[in-house]
């Protein structure tokens, strides 16, 4: 099956979802010219999933929903995922339009940038030019990355000016709700110099959505920045997500990744984090869990451009049922990043025969002075251990309860936000069911 | 809680194929304690295993009753919570699992749902016992047996049952790698839960640990089967002359690490 996107998605159309938006004309102009490469290019090239027979462009592009004027507005389910204290920030996308969107007075005050995309691009030209698809993902790697700047709609900027700090976590919600849709969410982040925050995002569906979600996620850590960032995947089983998330890590900026690859569908996760200035330190720490039919392909890949750049990968996945996941790891050491220290491990638990989990750890290294090492493994619950278990009581359920979080450990125990670690904790043991 | 009366009849296990235990008869009641000696791989860890219902361990014939009930029928857990107890000659170590959030899910599947112990009362606990055993506040939050030496292991195997005030202690080998202090630690700790209502089986191959924990009966394991049982003077004899009486006695050669099968 091959379709003919051009045909479904005209720069007539493309033109409608810019001026809808009011963005200025430069805008506009990236998307036409996004939309010309959509059909030039390939899909993007996945080790072990095949993705040809996948929907990546049979829907509705654009879904505009009203705003809501107070949290309480939004349903039960999306309400848990977000605090509405006065003195938190955050922004709730559905389908193709912000609905709702709070900026903490005194962030404001201290020159914090919250805004839609739009808007950001109206009034904040200069920085949305130069971070938008830029630096991070580019409209040119693939047809998605293209297909995504052609029609992305709504979506957020966050612009943290130099040496300003936000102690609580900025909130961020997109949700896809209803069938034979296509939505396109981005996030863009850019912390200054001397910077210092936390954003949390989910990513949701209702539970019969079938929409087909193509995201981006791009993270600035200026000099000496401290960003955390987690991006946390919960969409339901009809549900198809592409999501590339780009951080680019600045001089002796700390960026810490948390993925949860939690989809009920089929999933692509690509994470790529640039080591651009020396000294730079990232963590990049996923959970996956894969129940049902489910599909997966998860990529982490750092690159180190800068000398002394620390970096380590921390993937965990978990495989029931039939569901198949690959988890990819990437280390790429380029030329000149001397002293850079590189290391990743990607650890897979099998809970049934018919599951199927890879883990494959990649090196590339071009330089010669420097360290990385990897480790990687697939196996299944021992059940020397679980008679260990056992043989105080514990249930066989409880005892593999127990074994599985013990596994994914090294991830959901180092998450410091408490909120975030226990909803990864509820979706995990909903979906170990 | 009544007195616990364990039965064990003509128990035949084998682990691949191969039979190890050939017909074991013993009979243990709340209150006391037996040993159980007898030259290295003779069967008497399998006998431990076998009881607790080690899934490589296979009964091949017998029976083995607690209270009437049949063990051999019931799931690892159901004999656990019907108090059954391993202290493992190997205990496994998992990675990621904290010793104490370990031991509280423990507690709670024997109480019951609906019945689980109060969290500050559960750590009240366990820091009386950790500091029964000399064992360091740590260990509470360790993961479970991960890089522990091999005595802080045993203390650990004792920590547990003290936790589970189990109606039947199978002890295999809590006296290896203890040091001298410890193992006086230890068997105070085993001591400290001598009652009527608790029988313990004490796998051992020194009188060492028996001088401080005093046995009603001791039993010699060899070629798979229980070939002598006697009282305390039984062991004390063992430690001074080895077990080459024993097979002479009964005729038995070959009774060694190396013996073929
Ligand atoms: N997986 C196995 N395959 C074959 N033989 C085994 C296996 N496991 C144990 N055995 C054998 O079973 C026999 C009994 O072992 P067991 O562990 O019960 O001995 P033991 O009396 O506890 O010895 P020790 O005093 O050294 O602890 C030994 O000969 C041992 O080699
Ligand atoms: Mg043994």
């Amino acid at each position: 099956m091959s379709i003919d996107t051009e045909q479904l998605f005209d720069s007539q159309a493309v033109t409608r979802i810019s001026q809808s938006q009011q963005e200025p004309e430069w805008m506009l102009k990236r998307r036409l010219k996004a939309l010309e490469q959509v059909d030039q290019l390939p899909l993007p090239r996945l080790e072990k999933t095949r993705i040809d027979r996948w929907n990546f462009t049979a829907f509705d592009p654009v879904s505009v929903h009203d705003p809501v004027s107070s949290s309480e507005e939004l349903p039960e389910e999306v309400q848990q995922l977000i605090s509405s204290e006065e003195e938190d920030t955050v922004f709730v996308q559905k389908n193709s339009s912000p609905i709702y969107l709070r900026l903490a007075e005194e962030l404001q005050a201290k020159g914090v940038i919250f805004s839609d995309l739009a808007t950001a691009s109206r009034e904040h030209a200069d920085l949305v030019q130069k971070y938008f698809m830029t630096d991070g993902i580019q409209p040119e790697e693939h047809k998605l990355s293209a297909l995504h700047a052609a029609l992305v709609s709504g979506g957020l900027f966050l612009y943290v000016p130099q040496n300003v700090t936000i102690d609580i976590p900025v909130q961020v919600v997109f949700w896809a709700s209803g069938k034979g849709l296509g939505t396109f969410p981005h996030l863009l982040v850019v912390g200054e110099s001397g910077s210092h925050f936390n954003v949390v995002a989910n990513f949701v569906s209702d539970p019969d959505s079938d929409a087909v979600i193509n995201g981006a996620v791009e993270v600035f850590a200026g000099d000496n920045a401290k960003v955390r960032i987690a991006s946390l995947h919960t969409e339901e089983k009809e549900t198809t997500e592409v999501v590339y998330r780009r951080a680019v890590v600045g001089r002796d900026a700390d960026l810490e990744w948390i993925v949860g690859d939690l989809n009920s569908g089929r999933t692509i996760s690509d994470n790529t984090t640039h080591m651009k200035g020396n000294g730079g330190n990232a963590r990049i720490k996923s959970i996956t869990v894969g129940a049902g039919n489910e599909r997966s392909n998860l990529t982490s890949t750092v690159r180190h451009w800068g000398s002394h750049t620390e970096s380590d990968i921390t993937a965990r996945g978990v495989m029931k049922d039939q569901a198949q996941s690959i988890l990819n790891g990437i280390t790429k050491i380029e030329k000149g990043a001397v002293r850079a220290n590189g290391v990743q491990a990607e650890k897979v638990l099998m809970l049934s025969r018919e599951a199927r989990g890879d883990a494959n750890p990649i090196l590339l290294i071009d330089e010669n002075d420097v360290q990385a090492g990897h480790a990687a493994s697939v196996g299944r619950i021992d059940p020397i251990q679980m008679f260990y278990l056992m043989s105080r009581g514990l249930s066989r359920r409880e005892a593999e309860r127990l074994i599985i979080f013990g596994f994914v450990g090294p991830v959901l125990d180092t998450i410091p936000f408490e909120s975030l670690k226990k909803r990864m904790t509820d979706v995990i043991e909903r979906k170990l069911g | 809680m009544t007195a616990p009366e364990l039965k064990i009849k003509d128990l035949h296990v084998s682990i691949e194929e191969k039979e190890i235990l050939k017909g074991v008869n013993l009979e243990l009641k709340g209150g006391e304690i037996h040993a159980i000696m007898g030259p290295n791989g003779t069967g008497k860890s399998t006998l431990a295993q076998a009881l607790m219902g080690h899934p490589r361990y296979e009964v091949t014939k017998g029976d083995v009753r607690l209270d009437g009930e049949d063990v051999l029928e019931m799931e690892v857990d159901e004999r656990a919570r019907k108090g059954l107890f391993l202290a493992m000659q190997y205990p496994s170590e998992i990675s990621g699992v904290t010793n104490s959030d370990f031991l509280r899910s423990a507690v709670n599947a024997q109480r019951g749902e609906g019945n689980e112990v109060s969290i500050m009362k559960f750590i009240k606990q366990l820091d009386k016992k950790m500091d029964q055993l000399g064992m360091d506040e740590s260990f509470a939050n360790r993961y479970l047996n991960e890089g522990f030496s091999g005595g802080e292991k045993k203390r650990n195997e004792i920590l547990q049952m003290m936790m589970l005030e189990p109606r039947v202690a199978i002890l295999d080998e809590i006296d290896s790698g203890l040091d001298i202090d410890a193992l006086k630690v230890v068997a105070d700790g085993v001591n400290s839960m001598r009652n009527p209502e608790t029988g313990f089986l004490i796998i051992t191959h020194y009188q060492r640990l028996l001088n401080y924990i005093k046995p009603d009966f001791v039993h010699v394991v060899m070629q798979g089967r229980i070939v002598k049982s006697g009282g305390p003077e039984l062991a004390e004899r063992l430690e001074a002359e080895g077990y080459d009486w024993v097979k002479e006695e009964l005729g038995i050669e070959d009774e060694t690490v190396e013996s073929k099968a």
